[in-house]
Protein backbone atom coordinates (compact mmCIF):
# COMPACT_ATOMS: atom_id res chain seq x y z
CA UNK A 1 0.00 0.00 0.00
CA UNK A 2 2.84 1.99 1.15
CA UNK A 3 5.78 2.91 -0.78
CA UNK A 4 8.94 4.40 1.24
CA UNK A 5 10.88 4.62 -1.79
CA UNK A 6 8.54 6.36 -3.72
CA UNK A 7 7.88 9.01 -0.98
CA UNK A 8 11.90 9.50 -0.69
CA UNK A 9 11.57 10.02 -4.55
CA UNK A 10 9.06 12.68 -4.66
CA UNK A 11 10.25 14.25 -1.57
CA UNK A 12 12.94 16.86 -2.82
CA UNK A 13 9.74 17.67 -5.48
CA UNK A 14 7.62 18.13 -2.79
CA UNK A 15 9.43 20.21 -0.63
CA UNK A 16 10.22 22.78 -4.02
CA UNK A 17 6.62 23.22 -3.90
CA UNK A 18 6.08 23.56 -0.28
CA UNK A 19 8.74 27.06 -0.55
CA UNK A 20 5.81 28.37 -3.39
CA UNK A 21 3.37 27.60 -0.70
CA UNK A 22 5.57 29.20 1.86
CA UNK A 23 5.93 32.49 -0.23
CA UNK A 24 2.58 32.93 -1.27
CA UNK A 25 1.32 32.70 2.67
CA UNK A 26 4.40 35.16 3.46
CA UNK A 27 3.13 37.65 0.57
CA UNK A 28 -0.74 37.25 0.85
CA UNK A 29 -0.28 37.65 4.53
CA UNK A 30 1.66 40.62 4.13
CA UNK A 31 -0.87 42.35 2.04
CA UNK A 32 -3.50 41.08 4.16
CA UNK A 33 -1.94 42.60 7.35
CA UNK A 34 -1.58 45.85 5.46
CA UNK A 35 -4.40 46.38 3.21
CA UNK A 36 -6.73 45.53 6.65
CA UNK A 37 -5.05 48.25 8.59
CA UNK A 38 -6.13 50.61 5.88
CA UNK A 39 -9.74 49.30 5.78
CA UNK A 40 -10.27 49.49 9.75
CA UNK A 41 -8.31 53.01 10.20
CA UNK A 42 -10.33 54.51 6.93
CA UNK A 43 -13.42 53.81 8.62
CA UNK A 44 -12.09 55.27 11.79
CA UNK A 45 -10.42 58.61 9.95
CA UNK A 46 -13.01 58.90 7.49
CA UNK A 47 -16.71 57.86 9.18
CA UNK A 48 -18.99 57.96 6.09
CA UNK A 49 -17.15 55.13 4.42
CA UNK A 50 -17.52 52.94 7.55
CA UNK A 51 -21.21 51.80 6.05
CA UNK A 52 -19.09 51.14 2.43
CA UNK A 53 -16.36 49.28 3.71
CA UNK A 54 -18.82 46.83 6.33
CA UNK A 55 -20.86 46.10 3.34
CA UNK A 56 -17.77 45.43 1.23
CA UNK A 57 -16.48 43.05 4.21
CA UNK A 58 -19.27 41.33 4.34
CA UNK A 59 -19.48 40.90 0.35
CA UNK A 60 -15.83 39.71 0.80
CA UNK A 61 -16.43 37.23 4.09
CA UNK A 62 -19.34 35.61 3.03
CA UNK A 63 -18.24 34.43 -0.37
CA UNK A 64 -16.00 31.39 -1.22
CA UNK A 65 -12.46 32.43 -2.01
CA UNK A 66 -12.18 29.98 -4.53
CA UNK A 67 -14.73 32.24 -6.55
CA UNK A 68 -12.80 35.33 -5.67
CA UNK A 69 -9.36 33.45 -6.82
CA UNK A 70 -11.35 32.61 -10.15
CA UNK A 71 -12.76 36.13 -10.62
CA UNK A 72 -9.42 38.05 -10.63
CA UNK A 73 -7.70 35.15 -12.70
CA UNK A 74 -9.89 35.85 -15.01
CA UNK A 75 -11.83 38.90 -15.04
CA UNK A 76 -7.69 40.86 -15.26
CA UNK A 77 -7.58 40.02 -18.32
CA UNK A 78 -10.27 41.94 -19.87
CA UNK A 79 -9.34 45.17 -18.29
CA UNK A 80 -5.97 44.51 -20.37
CA UNK A 81 -4.13 43.22 -17.36
CA UNK A 82 -2.81 40.00 -17.82
CA UNK A 83 -1.59 38.56 -14.24
CA UNK A 84 -0.11 35.18 -14.26
CA UNK A 85 -1.50 32.82 -11.84
CA UNK A 86 0.89 33.23 -8.87
CA UNK A 87 0.10 37.30 -8.83
CA UNK A 88 -3.59 36.61 -8.90
CA UNK A 89 -3.70 33.73 -6.43
CA UNK A 90 -1.88 35.54 -3.66
CA UNK A 91 -3.82 38.79 -4.66
CA UNK A 92 -6.88 37.39 -3.80
CA UNK A 93 -5.65 35.29 -0.71
CA UNK A 94 -4.26 38.85 0.72
CA UNK A 95 -8.04 40.45 -0.22
CA UNK A 96 -9.85 38.04 1.19
CA UNK A 97 -8.13 38.09 4.59
CA UNK A 98 -7.69 41.54 4.65
CA UNK A 99 -11.52 41.54 5.36
CA UNK A 100 -10.90 39.13 8.09
CA UNK A 101 -8.01 41.50 9.40
CA UNK A 102 -9.44 44.32 8.94
CA UNK A 103 -12.22 42.98 12.19
CA UNK A 104 -9.52 42.37 14.12
CA UNK A 105 -8.28 45.23 13.68
CA UNK A 106 -11.58 47.11 14.51
CA UNK A 107 -11.83 45.16 17.87
CA UNK A 108 -8.00 46.29 18.82
CA UNK A 109 -9.03 49.86 18.16
CA UNK A 110 -12.61 49.35 19.66
CA UNK A 111 -10.97 48.18 23.05
CA UNK A 112 -8.77 51.26 23.14
CA UNK A 113 -10.13 53.60 25.93
CA UNK A 114 -12.20 56.66 25.17
CA UNK A 115 -9.94 58.57 27.74
CA UNK A 116 -7.11 57.48 25.56
CA UNK A 117 -8.38 59.48 22.25
CA UNK A 118 -9.79 62.53 24.46
CA UNK A 119 -6.18 62.82 25.45
CA UNK A 120 -4.86 62.94 22.64
CA UNK A 121 -7.36 65.61 21.68
CA UNK A 122 -6.34 67.47 24.89
CA UNK A 123 -2.64 67.38 23.71
CA UNK A 124 -3.48 68.79 20.53
CA UNK A 125 -1.64 65.81 18.72
CA UNK A 126 -2.34 65.38 15.24
CA UNK A 127 -5.21 62.71 14.25
CA UNK A 128 -1.32 61.23 12.57
CA UNK A 129 0.73 61.14 15.44
CA UNK A 130 -2.66 60.07 17.42
CA UNK A 131 -2.71 57.21 15.76
CA UNK A 132 1.21 56.15 15.38
CA UNK A 133 1.85 56.88 18.84
CA UNK A 134 -0.94 56.58 20.96
CA UNK A 135 -3.37 54.51 19.05
CA UNK A 136 -1.83 51.62 17.30
CA UNK A 137 1.35 50.59 20.30
CA UNK A 138 -2.05 49.91 22.59
CA UNK A 139 -3.77 48.26 20.22
CA UNK A 140 -1.75 45.92 18.24
CA UNK A 141 0.07 43.62 20.39
CA UNK A 142 -3.96 42.13 21.99
CA UNK A 143 -4.45 41.51 18.32
CA UNK A 144 -1.44 39.59 17.67
CA UNK A 145 -2.73 36.13 18.30
CA UNK A 146 -5.69 36.62 16.21
CA UNK A 147 -3.80 37.76 13.16
CA UNK A 148 -1.77 34.91 13.94
CA UNK A 149 -4.64 32.74 13.81
CA UNK A 150 -5.50 33.95 9.93
CA UNK A 151 -1.92 33.20 9.18
CA UNK A 152 -2.21 30.20 9.74
CA UNK A 153 -5.66 29.74 8.38
CA UNK A 154 -4.30 31.64 5.07
CA UNK A 155 -1.59 29.08 4.87
CA UNK A 156 -3.97 26.37 4.82
CA UNK A 157 -5.97 28.12 2.00
CA UNK A 158 -3.24 28.44 -0.36
CA UNK A 159 -4.07 24.51 -1.92
CA UNK A 160 -6.65 26.51 -3.59
CA UNK A 161 -4.02 27.89 -5.63
CA UNK A 162 -3.93 24.81 -7.44
CA UNK A 163 -6.84 25.52 -9.13
CA UNK A 164 -5.75 28.15 -10.90
CA UNK A 165 -2.65 25.99 -11.63
CA UNK A 166 -0.10 27.73 -9.38
CA UNK A 167 2.45 24.63 -8.82
CA UNK A 168 2.73 24.88 -5.18
CA UNK A 169 2.11 21.59 -2.89
CA UNK A 170 -1.01 20.38 -4.03
CA UNK A 171 -1.10 21.19 -7.54
CA UNK A 172 2.54 18.94 -7.61
CA UNK A 173 1.05 16.20 -5.42
CA UNK A 174 -1.77 15.86 -8.13
CA UNK A 175 0.63 15.97 -10.92
CA UNK A 176 3.27 13.41 -9.09
CA UNK A 177 -0.49 11.22 -9.34
CA UNK A 178 -1.34 11.96 -12.17
CA UNK A 179 2.18 11.28 -14.34
CA UNK A 180 2.26 8.08 -11.50
CA UNK A 181 -0.98 7.01 -11.15
CA UNK A 182 0.37 7.05 -7.38
CA UNK A 183 -2.47 9.61 -5.16
CA UNK A 184 -1.71 7.75 -2.00
CA UNK A 185 1.62 8.88 -0.92
CA UNK A 186 1.62 12.50 -2.02
CA UNK A 187 -1.57 13.64 -1.06
CA UNK A 188 -0.53 12.05 1.85
CA UNK A 189 2.72 13.96 2.29
CA UNK A 190 1.05 16.85 1.51
CA UNK A 191 -1.33 16.74 4.47
CA UNK A 192 1.42 15.77 6.85
CA UNK A 193 3.30 18.75 5.91
CA UNK A 194 0.04 20.88 6.69
CA UNK A 195 -0.55 18.74 9.79
CA UNK A 196 3.16 19.81 11.61
CA UNK A 197 3.09 23.37 9.76
CA UNK A 198 -0.14 23.76 12.10
CA UNK A 199 1.06 22.34 15.19
CA UNK A 200 3.77 24.09 14.80
CA UNK A 201 2.54 27.52 14.62
CA UNK A 202 0.05 26.91 16.78
CA UNK A 203 2.51 26.45 19.35
CA UNK A 204 3.94 29.79 18.47
CA UNK A 205 1.08 31.77 18.85
CA UNK A 206 0.56 30.47 22.36
CA UNK A 207 4.12 31.14 23.18
CA UNK A 208 3.23 34.69 21.48
CA UNK A 209 0.33 35.06 23.35
CA UNK A 210 1.85 34.41 26.88
CA UNK A 211 4.60 36.57 26.19
CA UNK A 212 2.47 39.48 25.12
CA UNK A 213 0.23 38.38 27.99
CA UNK A 214 3.35 39.35 30.32
CA UNK A 215 3.36 42.60 29.65
CA UNK A 216 2.80 44.86 32.46
CA UNK A 217 -0.82 46.44 32.70
CA UNK A 218 -1.38 49.56 31.11
CA UNK B 1 -24.70 43.85 11.64
CA UNK B 2 -28.07 44.50 12.89
CA UNK B 3 -30.86 41.79 11.31
CA UNK B 4 -32.35 44.81 9.68
CA UNK B 5 -29.18 45.83 7.86
CA UNK B 6 -28.93 41.90 7.25
CA UNK B 7 -32.84 41.83 6.07
CA UNK B 8 -32.21 45.10 3.48
CA UNK B 9 -28.82 43.55 2.22
CA UNK B 10 -30.69 39.97 1.54
CA UNK B 11 -33.33 42.16 0.07
CA UNK B 12 -31.51 44.30 -2.35
CA UNK B 13 -29.43 41.37 -3.84
CA UNK B 14 -32.31 39.04 -4.65
CA UNK B 15 -33.87 42.06 -5.87
CA UNK B 16 -30.69 42.67 -7.86
CA UNK B 17 -30.64 39.08 -9.36
CA UNK B 18 -33.96 39.52 -10.24
CA UNK B 19 -32.97 42.42 -12.27
CA UNK B 20 -30.04 41.00 -14.01
CA UNK B 21 -31.91 38.56 -15.15
CA UNK B 22 -34.04 40.40 -17.38
CA UNK B 23 -31.04 41.87 -19.28
CA UNK B 24 -29.67 39.41 -22.20
CA UNK B 25 -26.02 39.06 -20.69
CA UNK B 26 -27.25 37.97 -17.63
CA UNK B 27 -30.36 35.89 -18.32
CA UNK B 28 -28.38 33.10 -20.44
CA UNK B 29 -26.35 32.16 -17.18
CA UNK B 30 -28.77 32.00 -14.57
CA UNK B 31 -31.16 29.02 -14.81
CA UNK B 32 -27.16 27.04 -15.19
CA UNK B 33 -26.30 28.60 -12.28
CA UNK B 34 -29.45 28.27 -9.93
CA UNK B 35 -29.13 24.49 -11.28
CA UNK B 36 -26.02 24.25 -9.59
CA UNK B 37 -27.38 26.22 -6.62
CA UNK B 38 -29.45 23.87 -5.48
CA UNK B 39 -26.86 21.14 -5.26
CA UNK B 40 -24.30 23.58 -3.33
CA UNK B 41 -27.73 23.80 -1.12
CA UNK B 42 -27.61 20.19 -0.98
CA UNK B 43 -24.21 19.60 0.01
CA UNK B 44 -24.41 22.83 2.38
CA UNK B 45 -27.05 21.14 4.69
CA UNK B 46 -25.85 17.74 4.51
CA UNK B 47 -22.62 18.61 5.60
CA UNK B 48 -23.94 21.05 8.50
CA UNK B 49 -25.69 17.99 9.90
CA UNK B 50 -22.39 15.72 9.78
CA UNK B 51 -20.75 18.71 11.29
CA UNK B 52 -23.17 18.94 14.20
CA UNK B 53 -23.35 15.20 14.84
CA UNK B 54 -19.36 14.77 14.83
CA UNK B 55 -18.86 17.76 16.41
CA UNK B 56 -21.17 16.62 19.85
CA UNK B 57 -19.79 13.89 19.58
CA UNK B 58 -16.10 14.28 19.52
CA UNK B 59 -16.97 17.27 22.01
CA UNK B 60 -18.63 14.75 24.64
CA UNK B 61 -16.01 12.04 24.19
CA UNK B 62 -13.40 14.61 24.53
CA UNK B 63 -14.75 16.07 27.81
CA UNK B 64 -16.39 13.32 29.51
CA UNK B 65 -15.19 10.38 27.82
CA UNK B 66 -12.78 7.29 29.22
CA UNK B 67 -9.47 7.69 27.89
CA UNK B 68 -9.25 5.58 24.24
CA UNK B 69 -12.45 7.79 23.65
CA UNK B 70 -10.42 11.04 24.83
CA UNK B 71 -7.73 10.53 22.34
CA UNK B 72 -9.70 8.95 19.33
CA UNK B 73 -11.60 12.94 19.50
CA UNK B 74 -8.79 14.64 20.44
CA UNK B 75 -6.65 12.83 17.08
CA UNK B 76 -9.93 13.84 14.94
CA UNK B 77 -10.08 17.36 15.98
CA UNK B 78 -6.12 18.20 15.31
CA UNK B 79 -5.88 16.10 12.41
CA UNK B 80 -9.38 17.86 10.36
CA UNK B 81 -8.28 21.49 12.02
CA UNK B 82 -4.69 21.00 11.19
CA UNK B 83 -4.88 20.24 7.17
CA UNK B 84 -6.59 22.05 4.45
CA UNK B 85 -10.12 20.94 3.15
CA UNK B 86 -8.93 20.78 0.08
CA UNK B 87 -6.68 18.10 1.03
CA UNK B 88 -8.89 16.16 2.94
CA UNK B 89 -11.36 16.64 -0.05
CA UNK B 90 -8.60 14.76 -2.50
CA UNK B 91 -6.96 12.56 0.19
CA UNK B 92 -11.18 11.06 0.35
CA UNK B 93 -11.52 11.35 -3.46
CA UNK B 94 -8.18 9.83 -4.94
CA UNK B 95 -6.42 7.90 -1.75
CA UNK B 96 -9.25 6.50 0.10
CA UNK B 97 -10.01 4.23 -3.43
CA UNK B 98 -6.23 2.91 -3.11
CA UNK B 99 -7.24 1.41 0.35
CA UNK B 100 -10.76 -0.47 -1.60
CA UNK B 101 -13.29 2.26 -0.23
CA UNK B 102 -14.71 4.18 -3.60
CA UNK B 103 -17.15 6.48 -2.47
CA UNK B 104 -19.33 8.97 -4.51
CA UNK B 105 -18.27 12.61 -5.75
CA UNK B 106 -21.30 13.87 -3.63
CA UNK B 107 -20.59 11.83 -0.64
CA UNK B 108 -16.97 12.48 -0.57
CA UNK B 109 -18.15 15.89 -0.42
CA UNK B 110 -20.51 15.86 2.23
CA UNK B 111 -18.51 13.63 4.54
CA UNK B 112 -15.36 15.60 4.03
CA UNK B 113 -16.62 19.31 4.60
CA UNK B 114 -18.72 18.30 7.11
CA UNK B 115 -15.87 16.15 9.25
CA UNK B 116 -13.45 19.38 8.89
CA UNK B 117 -16.30 21.51 10.04
CA UNK B 118 -17.12 19.30 12.56
CA UNK B 119 -13.43 19.23 13.84
CA UNK B 120 -13.46 22.98 14.40
CA UNK B 121 -16.91 22.80 15.50
CA UNK B 122 -16.17 20.40 18.10
CA UNK B 123 -14.37 22.87 19.99
CA UNK B 124 -17.20 25.37 20.20
CA UNK B 125 -19.38 23.07 21.56
CA UNK B 126 -16.86 21.92 24.05
CA UNK B 127 -16.43 25.53 24.77
CA UNK B 128 -20.13 26.25 25.52
CA UNK B 129 -20.66 23.49 27.85
CA UNK B 130 -17.50 24.07 29.84
CA UNK B 131 -19.15 28.02 30.11
CA UNK B 132 -22.57 27.03 31.74
CA UNK B 133 -22.14 27.53 35.33
CA UNK B 134 -20.79 25.07 37.67
CA UNK B 135 -23.78 25.76 40.47
CA UNK B 136 -25.88 23.96 37.55
CA UNK B 137 -24.06 20.71 37.86
CA UNK B 138 -24.18 20.85 41.40
CA UNK B 139 -27.81 22.02 41.83
CA UNK B 140 -28.66 18.39 39.58
CA UNK B 141 -26.48 16.20 41.57
CA UNK B 142 -28.00 17.41 44.66
CA UNK B 143 -31.62 16.67 42.88
CA UNK B 144 -29.98 12.77 42.20
CA UNK B 145 -29.98 12.85 38.19
CA UNK B 146 -27.95 10.91 36.45
CA UNK B 147 -24.99 12.02 34.71
CA UNK B 148 -27.27 11.32 31.02
CA UNK B 149 -29.94 13.51 32.56
CA UNK B 150 -27.60 16.20 33.89
CA UNK B 151 -25.83 16.70 30.32
CA UNK B 152 -29.18 16.16 28.38
CA UNK B 153 -32.18 18.07 30.48
CA UNK B 154 -30.06 21.04 32.45
CA UNK B 155 -26.29 21.27 30.45
CA UNK B 156 -26.84 20.88 27.02
CA UNK B 157 -29.97 22.80 26.73
CA UNK B 158 -28.17 26.09 28.12
CA UNK B 159 -24.88 25.51 25.73
CA UNK B 160 -27.08 25.35 23.13
CA UNK B 161 -27.78 29.24 23.22
CA UNK B 162 -23.85 29.74 23.90
CA UNK B 163 -23.25 27.57 20.99
CA UNK B 164 -25.43 29.34 18.15
CA UNK B 165 -23.19 32.24 16.74
CA UNK B 166 -19.93 30.25 16.71
CA UNK B 167 -22.06 27.87 14.65
CA UNK B 168 -23.43 30.41 12.50
CA UNK B 169 -20.22 31.38 11.35
CA UNK B 170 -18.81 27.71 10.91
CA UNK B 171 -22.19 26.97 8.97
CA UNK B 172 -21.21 29.68 6.58
CA UNK B 173 -17.59 28.49 6.39
CA UNK B 174 -19.01 25.58 5.24
CA UNK B 175 -20.89 27.08 2.67
CA UNK B 176 -17.96 28.49 1.27
CA UNK B 177 -16.02 25.23 1.69
CA UNK B 178 -18.53 23.81 -0.72
CA UNK B 179 -17.01 25.71 -3.51
CA UNK B 180 -13.96 23.28 -3.48
CA UNK B 181 -15.98 20.29 -4.28
CA UNK B 182 -16.14 21.60 -7.89
CA UNK B 183 -12.12 20.22 -7.89
CA UNK B 184 -13.80 17.05 -7.16
CA UNK B 185 -16.07 16.86 -10.64
CA UNK B 186 -19.43 17.82 -8.66
CA UNK B 187 -21.09 20.19 -10.71
CA UNK B 188 -21.84 22.65 -7.90
CA UNK B 189 -22.57 26.72 -8.35
CA UNK B 190 -18.61 26.80 -8.42
CA UNK B 191 -18.43 24.42 -11.07
CA UNK B 192 -21.04 25.53 -13.60
CA UNK B 193 -19.28 29.26 -13.05
CA UNK B 194 -16.14 27.77 -14.34
CA UNK B 195 -17.68 25.50 -17.08
CA UNK B 196 -19.92 28.53 -18.41
CA UNK B 197 -16.66 31.33 -18.06
CA UNK B 198 -14.19 28.86 -20.26
CA UNK B 199 -16.91 28.20 -23.32
CA UNK B 200 -18.03 32.03 -23.03
CA UNK B 201 -15.49 34.09 -21.59
CA UNK B 202 -18.27 36.44 -20.51
CA UNK B 203 -16.00 35.94 -16.81
CA UNK B 204 -17.92 39.44 -15.43
CA UNK B 205 -21.38 38.54 -16.13
CA UNK B 206 -21.07 35.23 -14.38
CA UNK B 207 -19.29 35.54 -11.60
CA UNK B 208 -20.97 38.61 -10.94
CA UNK B 209 -24.31 36.46 -10.67
CA UNK B 210 -22.61 33.47 -8.67
CA UNK B 211 -21.10 35.95 -6.17
CA UNK B 212 -24.55 37.20 -5.61
CA UNK B 213 -26.11 33.65 -5.02
CA UNK B 214 -23.76 32.91 -2.27
CA UNK B 215 -23.98 36.04 -0.41
CA UNK B 216 -28.05 35.43 -1.07
CA UNK B 217 -27.28 31.96 0.53
CA UNK B 218 -24.94 32.99 3.27
CA UNK B 219 -27.33 35.91 4.01
CA UNK B 220 -30.23 33.40 4.45
CA UNK B 221 -28.15 31.38 7.22
CA UNK B 222 -26.83 34.53 9.33
CA UNK B 223 -30.04 35.47 9.83
CA UNK B 224 -31.68 31.87 10.12
CA UNK B 225 -29.53 31.81 12.98
CA UNK B 226 -30.02 35.44 14.50
CA UNK B 227 -33.41 34.14 14.66
CA UNK B 228 -32.31 30.85 15.95
CA UNK B 229 -30.06 33.20 19.00
CA UNK B 230 -32.97 35.38 19.76
CA UNK B 231 -35.54 32.78 20.52
CA UNK B 232 -33.47 30.44 22.76
CA UNK B 233 -32.30 33.44 24.58
CA UNK B 234 -35.69 34.81 25.17
CA UNK B 235 -36.15 31.11 26.47
CA UNK B 236 -33.49 30.71 28.87
CA UNK B 237 -34.30 34.53 30.00
CA UNK B 238 -38.13 33.54 30.87
CA UNK B 239 -36.58 30.56 32.47
CA UNK B 240 -34.48 32.57 34.97
CA UNK B 241 -36.77 34.78 35.71
CA UNK B 242 -40.09 32.57 37.06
Amino acid sequence: MWDWAFTFEILPTLAKAAVISIEATLLGFVLAATLGLVLALTRIAVPWTAWPISVLVELIRSTPLLIQIFFLYFVFPSFGVTLDAFTAGVLALGIHYAAYCSEVYRAGFDNIPRGQWEASIALNLSPWTTFRDIIIPQAIPPIVPALGNYLVALFKETPLLSAIAVLELMQTAKIIGSETFRYTEPITMVGLFFLAMSLVSAAFIRAAERLLNRRPAR
Amino acid sequence: MGIRTLIVMLVASILLIAYLATRDTYSLFLPGLLQGAVLTAEITVLGCLLAVAMAVLSALGKLYGPAPLRWLANLYIEIFRGTSALVQLFWLFFVLPQFGVSLEPFAVAVLGLGLNIGAYGAECVRGAIQSVARGQWEAATALNMTRLQMLRRIILPQAFVAMIPPWGNLFIELLKSTALVSLITLSDLAFKAQQMNQTTMKTIPIFTLVLLIYLVLSLLITIGMRLLEQRAAKGLARGRTA
